[in-house]
């Protein structure tokens, strides 16, 4: 029996599957930071010795021109419908999502149908009569950093390094960034709900890192859908990440860690943006605050190399954080390409100080 | 023909985003778009929640409903159960509809959206393409980006990915199956009418702005990204 502050905390729970998922990937994340799903993938498979399915059948699940005003619901309904439908041919009932934006159109769709069930019935005629398929709702539907979370015990437990300053011996200053579609349109679907979101901040604590608990912690990161996507708009953006970074500053964060792929790729490349146009850097000595996903700080912690799982594809250079948590790196290997090729190093910004 | 508030009232987002807005503005208080823009959803449901039709024309002709950045904190945080991310979103789908939204400096800047996200679904699978990312349009992406763009052939081999090809993976070429799947579903739930219609009533649009329209990355289509 689940008494007191735990009976109230059993409601900011939610069920995550224990093996055998469907995976669903993420348009930014390939693009932006490619080798971060394979990690995913790899850590799960050969790390956690789970079950996982990397579908060539599946598309975009087009939520980032839903979220632009550009697609009627209708479609992308429709295109989510047909990933469901590809799960069930692949005989699988877990789908596991690598975009927070994805995640969060996939549980509003399904809340959707529960709501008004013409909808859900107009799309299996609509996805039948397009594609001939027909589709079963997932069993348990969840976010790829929910699966990190729920196996963060037996990542600590096989990982080499902690999230301690090797120099100091005190905990990492880490700041969580939970993408605003996890958990704030559905809380219930979040783990510890909108409120409360424990996702990253459950892997800081084991993992041994100290969370930074900083005035804008929960602001959105700015994306703004058409408003990063149009050049003319894309002030909204920036002005939305400076804030969080400037409230956090007085915390000297040592990292960042997101869950969502275009809160990591705004969080790390505006400060390469704030940093030539305003002359202003975040992290120690003119370097930035290093910016990394989930898997990417467990796949370091679990003995992976920096440059294995795509490290130098990050604009802030994260040399000063392996330095602290006593990874040892090949500087020479950074910007190698295929079996060692030679093809040049990027320029260095004029400001922001990389390596 | 139906009024606007028919219209409005066939989107699910709609009935489910405003319910009884008491006004409190908790939703502007809250809202990312509010504090850098011209933007009050808490004006926005009121005036929504009055049924003036003239009031709505005007705001479907408007730039505000443009600024909303759907990061929906405000469906968190309304006291009262609405969410005025979904009515905007509704509002924007009658703008299109009706031809609306060539009216106001944001809403014509869909052209821009439609020929970047939107054919990149049809052409590629993802929203996002690195072929197509480049530092003219998206300078913030910076010099690693650059370097990797590039080097693409090579680095993304390093890292381990299927990019280009046909195979599982990372990046991997999405096959003519699954484009042609997807064509359908637009053709059969109303996207591809949806993309045609912003072409059409963007083509009038710029003839009046006397602007080159062609396709892809025309005149108007500079126009509406850069400034």
């Amino acid at each position: 029996m689940i008494s007191g502050k735990n009976n109230i905390w059993a409601a900011y729970q939610k069920e995550i599957a224990d093996d055998h998922y469907y995976f669903a990937r993420s348009c930014i994340r390939q693009n932006i930071f490619p080798a971060a799903e394979n990690l995913y993938l790899n850590i799960l498979k050969d790390v956690l010795g789970k079950d996982i399915f990397d579908d060539i059948k599946q598309t975009t699940c087009t939520g980032i021109a839903y979220h632009s005003g550009l697609i009627p619901m209708e479609t992308i309904m429709t295109v989510v419908a047909r990933q469901f439908a590809l799960m069930n041919e692949a005989g699988y009932e877990n789908f596991v999502v690598s975009c927070v934006t994805s995640f969060g159109i996939y549980v509003e769709m399904l809340e959707t149908w529960k709501h008004f069930p013409e909808t859900e019935q107009k799309t299996r005629e609509a996805l039948k009569r397009a594609t001939g398929m027909t589709f079963s709702i997932p069993k348990n539907l969840v976010h790829a950093s929910d699966v990190i979370y729920k196996f963060r015990k037996e990542i600590a437990a096989r990982s080499k390094y902690r999230l301690v300053n090797t120099n100091t011996g005190e905990p990492l200053k880490v700041v969580d960034h939970i993408g605003c579609h996890y958990a704030k349109i559905f809380p219930s679907h979040g783990i510890g709900g909108a409120e409360y979101p424990y996702v990253l901040a459950g892997l800081i604590d084991e993992l041994g890192g100290q969370q930074v608990d900083y005035p804008e912690r929960r602001h959105c990161c700015g994306f703004g859908f058409r408003q990063y996507l149009l050049k003319s708009n894309r002030g909204y953006s920036v002005s939305n990440s400076k804030k969080k970074f400037d409230s956090m500053l007085a915390f000297k964060p040592d990292l960042i860690i997101a869950n969502c792929p275009g809160c990591t790729f705004f969080l790390d490349r505006w400060q390469y943006v704030i940093a030539e146009q305003e002359g202003i850097t975040y992290g120690d000595n003119g370097y930035g605050i290093p910016v990394l996903t989930y898997e990417e700080i467990a796949g370091l912690l679990l003995g992976y190399d920096p440059w294995d799982i795509g490290l130098q594809t990050h604009q802030v250079s994260v040399e000063p954080l392996l330095e602290k948590l006593g990874i040892r790196y090949n500087p020479d290997q950074k910007y190698k390409g295929f079996n060692g090729e030679d093809i040049g190093n990027p320029e260095h910004p004029q400001v922001l100080k990389c390596i | 023909m139906p009024t606007l508030y028919e219209e409005l009232e066939k989107d699910v987002r709609y009935r489910e985003g405003l319910k009884a807005c008491f006004n409190c503005g908790v939703c502007t208080a809250i809202c990312p778009a509010a504090e850098v823009s011209d933007y009050d959803p808490r004006r926005i449901l009121n005036i929504v929640q009055e049924k003036n039709d003239t009031a709505l024309e005007e705001l479907l002709k408007g730039d505000e409903i443009w600024r909303c950045g759907e990061c929906l904190s405000c469906k968190t945080r309304c006291p009262r159960g609405n969410t005025p991310c979904y009515v905007i979103q509704a509002l924007r789908g009658v703008s299109i509809e009706t031809g609306f939204f060539i009216e106001s400096e944001q809403g014509r800047k869909q052209l821009a959206i439609k020929r970047t996200v939107g054919d990149h679904i049809l052409k590629y699978g993802y929203c996002v393409y690195i072929d197509e990312v480049d530092l003219e349009m998206y300078p913030e992406q910076g010099p690693v980006w650059d370097w990797m763009r590039e080097n693409r052939g090579s680095i993304l081999q390093r890292l381990n990915t299927s990019y280009n090809k046909d195979q599982a993976g990372t990046l991997r070429k999405t096959s003519k199956k699954s484009l042609d799947d997807l064509k359908k579903i637009f053709d059969e739930t109303g996207g591809t009418q949806r993309f045609e219609k912003i072409e059409q009533y963007s083509s009038v649009k710029a003839k009046e702005l006397d602007k080159d329209f062609k396709e892809g990355k025309d005149e108007y289509f500079r126009y509406l990204y850069n400034k």
